[in-house]
């Protein structure tokens, strides 16, 4: 499958300056793989050491937090948008 | 009841409101709490309340000592009030790019108005804000995003008044601001049926003010954190402005003239409502509508005025 992930601003540099970048996959966990092999810096902005999701790094695919569809299991379709996003707050 | 000694007294027990015909899925009932009819205007009134109560009951908060908070205007809005009443003085640090309409309320209320860059929003408002606290500490700063007492006014207060009015309730969808609701009432509603499933909207961070980076900054709000939040929650989604216009603009064919974040829940409702087989959904309605008149989110055309969404603030 291949899927777009949109690359926040704070994540640009460590991925070529791109604000949106294609990756191949099946779930979300080899969608960072493959992301990690094109752009090895962005290993530490979305992996843990042990290899999980960064806690504070939140990953929609098409919109929908990963965090309640399985983390890195979270499967992913063909074209489907991976959105990388940090937390936002209103009020 | 319907005499009050106090305006005060008014804040919070909102009409729940049946509006399923809206729903995609027929088997989904749909009701939404409708908060804009507190007396400042927003279920802000009963964080405000919440929060200037318990400081003054624990001795942090004194006879006309300054309160001091950040807030895209809601808050802002229900402490103006509130403060007024109770004869404290008042400052607000606003993002600059709020609608016209709530800065003029917090007039009305007498608030010192301090506006922060647009480009750095709500974050960039309460780091001012926390730089003024630092600067006055004989000042009293309310700090909605880590107050215990902001939570705990939808966790005594709306959550119950959800479970009394409507018990078979299987879903709760709610923005997600400083939290307080959702952690409040998803709590509360879990603790009374560990079954209720509770789902969180929010704004898209990055897309607000394309191609500035301090917007990039993460910031998870104390009371989310503290309180666990992402245990407790177990859907989250992003819902853009577009959707939340074009729901905005279908709550009218039900009488419900509500403000842009209203469209937003309402957005992840309905999304809830497709996936699931048959339930009964409650969300929240965060404000009424005039607020944002001056947006033009009723009338103008929808790929204008959803783009003129993304530059300003609506949570």
């Amino acid at each position: 499958m291949t899927v777009e992930v949109r690359v926040p601003n704070i994540l640009r540099p460590n991925a070529g300056g791109e604000a949106s970048v294609k990756a191949e996959g099946e779930t979300v966990g080899e969608v960072f793989e493959d992301l990690v092999g094109k752009y090895p810096g962005l290993r530490g902005s979305l992996l843990t050491p042990e290899g999980e999701m960064h806690r504070h790094l939140n990953v929609f695919v098409n919109d929908d937090d990963v965090r309640y569809l399985g983390k890195l299991d979270a499967k992913v379709g063909e074209g489907d948008v991976v959105t990388l996003m940090p937390a936002v707050a209103g009020g | 009841m319907a005499r009050y000694d106090n305006v005060l007294d008014t804040i919070g027990n909102t009409p729940l409101v049946e509006i399923s015909e809206l729903s995609p899925n027929p088997r989904a009932r749909v009701l939404i709490k409708l908060e804009g009819l507190n007396p400042g205007g927003s279920v802000k009134d009963r964080a405000a309340k919440s929060m200037i109560e318990e400081a003054e009951k624990n001795g942090n908060l004194r006879p006309g000592q300054r309160i001091l908070e950040s807030s895209s205007g809601n808050t802002a809005a229900g402490l103006a009030m509130i403060a007024r009443v109770k004869g404290y003085p008042f400052t607000v640090v606003v993002p600059e790019n709020v609608s016209l309409e709530r800065m003029k309320l917090l007039q009305v209320f007498g608030a010192e108005i301090i506006n922060s860059p647009a480009a750095e929003g709500s974050n960039g408002a309460m780091r001012r804000a926390q730089a003024l606290a630092r600067e006055h500490p004989d000042w009293w700063f309310s700090y909605q995003y880590g107050n215990p007492a902001n939570p705990k006014a939808h966790y005594e207060g709306t959550g119950p008044e959800i479970w009394r009015d409507c018990p078979e309730v299987t879903h709760f969808v709610a923005g997600l601001g400083t939290a307080g609701t959702i952690i409040g009432v998803g709590s509360f509603l879990k603790e009374r049926n560990p079954a209720v499933s509770v789902w969180a909207v929010q704004p898209p961070a990055g897309e607000t003010v394309e191609g500035l980076k301090s917007l990039d900054e993460g910031f998870i709000p104390p009371v989310f954190s503290d309180n666990d939040g992402y245990s407790l929650l177990d859907r989250s989604r992003v819902v853009g402005p577009r959707d939340s216009i074009e729901w905005v603009r279908r709550l009218a064919d039900v009488g419900i003239f509500a403000g842009i974040s209203t469209g937003a829940a309402m957005a992840g409702v309905a999304r809830c409502a497709s996936e699931i087989d048959e339930g009964t959904i409650v969300t929240v309605s965060p404000d009424g509508g005039w607020k944002y008149l001056s947006t033009d989110v009723w009338t103008g055309d929808l790929d204008d005025v959803a783009d003129r969404a993304r530059h300003e603030l609506y949570f």
